[in-house]
């Protein structure tokens, strides 16, 4: 095939980075190739290069980065070869780019419509009047809402959903041939991320636009590409059309990208409370929160707490562990009512109830050891010493699936999925009837995520232990849960077992957030778009 | 959780609003900081009338000296009547010219201070009209051509001269151009009859010591400051926009940049309070510095709590000033939601 | 590729890094210092030596009076003598020890205080965190060369009044450091866990606070030390810091200056006072060296090369 038929050809490109005093390989000679009008989906998971990629098939590099090798050829220009200067008169009219997180990538000191218009008027394809006018047409086929002065105002007094249209409407606005979108909608909750994933796509295919979508949830590319590359570890592991991709994925790598939805777990009903929030009010300052919220959590099952940002999940645990107490209402743990605070509790409850953090990163002590963080509990709520913690230790981590070889290691020295499974150690070493897990899998990869989930099913049959499950992630709600909870702006909206919630009828907000989530299926978001209309 | 924002009676726009609120805290700040330096007269030990008076002093005028410092009156009265003449200019008796026979020689204090207040406040605008600019434009280019010769030599050597003290630079300045190649008047012997360009020929040195001392500090800081900002992802997608890199520093980074560069240049002129007094001692500079400090060896209370006032809202007036540039250039700010 | 699927948490590759002890790793890091850092290192150690050792490398006494003042350098007087015939050479030896010692004394006690204070507030963060942080916003609004000048102007000059009033002033410098460290530190949710466990204030103090705070607290001791250094320096050069017959460099700077206007008859006898204050400079410009290239390691923000 002749180059002349791609409006994208990059072969064999590689891109280097800077760290720990050499250059480490980030993309290693990857392939791709793009038809004008054409979309491509890059999927992988963290450290899989695929940002990367996306911005060198651009002629871009971040700082400390370099292209080391291979071509990307654009419209009859090696950007690879190309001088800074032929490359910047293709950027921001030629070649556009939407990036992850939109509050920080546009500039605070500039209005909204000077930046859209910014490379148009300076590249001289048409004067400021006409920029303008289309920038406002722009927002309107985009569905902002007040197309006609929106642009005058700054970044700060936007919402983060429409920040992210007008990025798309300053990508669209010169015309160009190729938009690169990073990761546009990771930031976002999911009701809004249906909504700039309709006004995006609506935008790329009426202005027949190529683009190369970058992502890591399969869900969502699905619904933007006609081709999917997955990549892992800066390479290539397979491209197909996306409805084959998802009908009948080559290798076992990329069908294990949606393998946290292969996990089930029959909902089992229980009438033995072991904790249970009754009419809870609680706020931060003056800032009412929680509005009377009552949670019942049976011995030995799982709870799961849905909602997006603000929604009170995570307030409502931190009223459980008696760092928030309160304004009315109470916490009864075996039937008795909690001290509201955290310094009011004996030892016994503390033990009894243990709390897993989203970011296993920042919830161990980088300084201390494995087997001291471990150890640590195990010295506090049972007075295990020297030999007999040690052995103890190790034990938990045999039953975490690590083994003795961690217990020098510092939290550094380990992955992000070793480090959630040190602090899930951590909690068990208390010997806990209750876990609060909030969002405990959402920073890791599917692949790990799984793995977490699997372990904590199986410790939960082992020890009877109950979990109260914070995520926004409904695929792991369904995973895993027995009942289901959902909130909204600090008020509990539905609660019952698993397939009465996952069910219809729903509440109006059910509905709505149930109705948001990505399918892993290709007309998921033209059905949506359909029902809307 | 955000909180909501509650609108008050009297809606004033948010910049005067904080504005108004930093002014108030400067206020206070110099409140106490004045109550401070009028404090450090109580901690006097007892015997400082015969300290000043000499060992001969009657007791009656040590008892007239002590009455005249109000030493007989409760704390409070005190300060109000010192703040109170503060306020309009009566910076009370200098201590020195007393005798122990009772003739009083001494001048007041604001008689002392007035000339020498304008001199000083003379070699700090002189330093700043030639240390502010040289500092931005070295810190500014050397952000814009990072970790090249020149950014790097520019680091060594900042580093090199921010350990150096003023005087040691004063003198090797001294040595090179005051009497190895007498280009210049290592006595800056400043005289009220002085013409304008006189005046700079003699304050030259004075001027350039301190001018080496705090451009290293205020390009380093401007240096971060941009570098600083230039990480962040709106500058990259300037870069992606295809702005070239002139544009991306003076369009997209340098409107944010006021606020932190303010802040690096009122601190620097704040360093420069300081730093003059060891450099108008060490060139015989009739300024405030010197006479703080022969103030402190003769231990001449008033004058050194007037020189200490003055530095002092020297400095809380350009921290205030940084900050009043860093509000009235916040856009969150200037256009609320 | 052929990947499989597989998986095993404890294969999992993180960014596992080869155990080293302590030492080991120091080795390491030491042999990519760049050459500024061991610039600062040789300068220390050979000052260190000097102070440690003045008696014995000192070829006349600290305030041993020879009967010609200012007397030219020779071998007998190396650098020369002093306007009231101290030999300068041996001055400026013992002076390492008087200045630094003084300076390392100051330094100490200030982090002892405004340390201190700083880890109370930031655990504390209630009323005394308001009151002392506050209180610290008032004392330094005043420039601490003006504040120093005007306690000493009260209390005399003694080293011990010296020492204690600059250790004053600087903990507030320290505390407001310390504070900001350590409530970064104090919201992780290691610390959370460990006080959701029932830890005692003591326990999230010792073990969970301080070890994360202790990097960027030793290279602001280094920082401070140069600060509190060329303070005294200073005063002393305006003759309100360490009086005679105490030798320290500042004070031998001030008490040969007048020599600097003899350059074109004696080259030599002008650089005489520039030699104290020289060795000023170099002290600080070796912490400095030292403390840059530590805080470049310890931030990890490293310049994108």
């Amino acid at each position: 095939m002749s180059n002349d038929d791609y409006l994208l050809d990059v072969r064999g490109l590689k891109v280097e980075g800077w760290a720990d005093e050499k250059w480490n390989p980030i993309v290693k000679g990857v392939d791709l190739q793009l038809k004008a009008g054409q979309v491509m989906g890059l999927i992988g998971e963290s450290g899989a290069g695929k940002s990367t990629l996306g911005l060198a098939a651009m002629g871009f590099t971040k700082d400390g980065c370099r292209i080391s090798g291979g071509s990307a050829m654009f419209d009859g220009i090696d950007l690879v070869k190309a001088t800074d200067e032929e490359k910047r008169r293709l950027w921001g009219t030629q070649l556009t780019y939407v990036a992850q997180s939109a509050a920080a990538s546009f500039n605070p000191a500039h209005r909204l419509v000077e930046q859209t218009v910014a490379t148009t008027v300076r590249e001289g394809i048409s004067p400021m009047s006409a920029a303008v006018a289309d920038a406002k047409e722009l927002y309107a086929a985009l569905q902002l809402p007040n197309p006609e002065t929106i642009g005058e105002r700054y970044p700060h007094q936007v919402s983060g959903g429409q920040l992210q249209r007008v990025m798309t409407a300053m990508a669209m606005a010169p015309r160009p041939k190729l938009i690169v979108f990073d990761e546009p909608t990771t930031a976002l909750d999911v009701t809004t991320q249906v909504e700039v994933l309709l006004s995006m796509r609506k935008a790329v295919r009426d202005f027949n636009t190529a683009a190369i979508y970058i992502t890591h949830d399969l869900a969502v590319v699905a619904q933007m590409a006609d081709v999917i590359k997955v990549l892992r570890y800066g390479e290539e592991v397979e491209e197909a059309e996306t409805r084959q991709m998802l009908a009948e994925p080559k290798e076992d790598y990329t069908r294990s990208l949606w393998s946290v939805r292969m996990l089930g777990k029959e909902p089992k009903a229980s009438d033995d409370i072991v904790l249970e929030i009754d009419g809870v009010d609680a706020a931060y300052g003056a800032v009412k929160v929680l509005h009377d919220v009552s949670i019942k959590l049976p011995r030995g099952r799982t709870v799961s707490i849905v909602g997006e940002s603000g929604s009170g999940k995570s307030t409502t645990a931190r009223v459980v562990t008696g760092l928030l107490p309160p304004s009315k209402g109470e916490v009864r743990f075996n039937g008795t009512a909690l001290p509201a605070q955290l310094g009011q509790r004996n030892k016994d409850v503390l033990r009894k109830i243990q709390m897993i953090y989203q970011m296993a990163d920042t919830a161990m002590n980088p300084r201390q050891t494995v087997g001291e963080i471990i150890g640590r509990p195990l010295e506090f709520y049972h007075g295990l010493k020297g030999r007999a913690q040690e052995k103890r230790v190790i034990e938990l981590l045999e039953e975490i699936d690590l083994n003795e070889d961690f217990y020098d290691r510092l939290p550094s020295e380990l992955s992000g999925g070793q480090k959630q499974r040190i602090c899930i150690a951590r909690a068990l070493a208390a010997d806990p009837e209750v876990i609060i897990c909030d969002e405990v899998t959402s920073a890791l990869d599917q692949i790990v995520q799984e793995g977490i989930l699997k372990l904590l099913m199986r410790l939960q049959k082992e020890k009877d232990i109950a979990y109260m499950f914070i995520t926004h992630d409904i695929a792991t709600v369904a995973a895993i849960s027995d009942e289901i909870v959902v909130m909204n702006q600090g008020k509990v909206v539905e609660q019952g077992s698993k397939t009465e919630v996952l069910a219809p009828p729903h509440p109006e907000y059910t509905q709505l957030l149930l109705s948001s989530v990505p399918e892993m299926d290709p007309d998921w978001l033209t059905r949506i778009e359909e029902q809307r209309v | 959780m955000r909180t909501a924002r509650v609108e008050g009676p009297l809606s004033l726009h948010p910049v005067l609003a904080t504005i108004l609120k930093r002014l108030g805290l400067g206020l206070i700040t110099l409140f106490f900081v004045s109550i401070i330096i009028f404090s450090s007269i109580n901690l006097l030990p007892g015997d400082f009338g015969e300290a000043v008076l000499g060992q001969a002093a009657t007791e009656e005028t040590v008892a007239a000296f002590r009455r005249e410092l109000g030493l007989d009156q409760p704390a409070v009265v005190r300060y109000f009547d010192w703040i109170g003449g503060v306020v309009q200019g009566d910076l009370g008796t200098s201590f020195s010219g007393r005798a122990s026979s009772g003739i009083d020689r001494s001048r007041s204090v604001a008689e002392l201070i007035g000339p020498r207040l304008e001199n000083t406040l003379f070699l700090a605008a002189l330093t700043a009209v030639i240390a502010v600019p040289l500092a931005l434009f070295l810190g500014i280019t050397a952000a814009l051509w990072r970790n090249t010769w020149y950014d790097k030599s520019a680091s060594v050597t900042t580093l090199t001269t921010i350990s150096f003290p003023e005087f040691f630079v004063a003198y090797i300045l001294i040595l090179l151009l005051g009497t190895l190649w007498p280009v210049f008047p290592s006595l800056a012997n400043v005289q009220e009859d002085m013409t304008l360009g006189q005046r700079v020929y003699a304050s030259i040195l004075p001027a350039l010591t301190l001018t080496l001392v705090i451009v290293a500090h205020m390009m380093r800081m401007t240096r971060a400051a941009i570098i600083n900002l230039l990480a962040s992802p709106y500058i990259e997608m300037a870069r992606l926009k295809g702005e070239s890199p002139r544009r991306v520093i003076l369009k997209h980074a340098l409107p944010n940049a006021w606020a932190p560069i303010a802040t690096v240049i009122a601190f620097n002129l704040a360093y420069l309070v300081v730093g003059v007094v060891v450099v108008e001692v060490v060139f015989v500079y009739p300024g405030v510095g010197q006479l703080m400090v022969d103030a402190v060896s003769s231990r001449d209370i008033p004058v050194v709590q007037a020189c200490a006032l003055f530095f002092a809202s020297a400095y809380i007036l350009l921290n205030l000033l940084a900050d009043v540039i860093g509000i009235v250039t916040n856009p969150r700010l200037l256009h609320p939601k | 590729m052929s990947d499989s699927a597989q998986y095993s948490a404890a294969a999992e590759v993180g960014q596992v890094r080869t155990r080293r002890s302590r030492w080991e790793r120091t080795w390491i890091e030491l042999k990519k210092a760049p050459f500024t850092a061991w610039i600062g290192m040789a300068i220390i150690a050979f000052y260190l030596i000097l102070a440690v050792f003045a008696p014995l490398i000192a070829p006349h006494g600290e305030a041993e009076v020879f009967a010609v003042p200012f007397a030219p350098w020779s071998g007998e007087h190396l650098l020369g003598t002093d306007q009231i015939g101290r030999d300068i050479f041996s001055r400026l030896i013992y002076g390492a020890r008087n200045t630094i010692g003084i300076a390392l004394a100051t330094t100490f006690l200030a982090f002892l205080i405004g340390g201190g204070l700083g880890l109370v507030a930031a655990i504390n963060r209630s009323w005394l965190d308001q009151l002392i942080s506050r209180g610290v916003d008032v004392f330094m609004a005043i420039p601490s060369l003006i504040f120093a000048l005007m306690l000493l102007s009260i209390f005399g000059a003694s080293a011990w009044s010296l020492i204690v009033i600059i250790a004053l002033i600087d903990s507030t410098r320290v505390f407001r450091l310390t504070r900001a460290v350590a409530v970064n530190v104090a919201v992780m949710d290691y610390v959370e866990a460990a006080r959701l466990r029932g830890e005692g204030l003591g326990w999230v103090m010792r073990r969970e606070i301080l070890p994360n705070i202790m990097p960027p607290l030793v290279a602001e001791f280094g920082l401070r030390f140069c600060f509190v250094f060329l303070t005294i320096a200073s005063l002393s050069f305006l003759g309100v810091g360490i009086q005679p017959p105490t030798a320290d460099w500042g004070s031998m700077v001030r008490e040969t200056a007048q020599l600097i206007q003899f350059a074109q008859f004696d080259i030599r006898a002008a650089f005489t006072p520039l030699i104290p204050a020289a060795a000023i400079a170099l002290i600080t410009v070796g912490v400095n060296f030292l403390v840059d290239w530590f805080l470049q390691k310890s931030s990890g923000l490293r310049d994108v090369k």
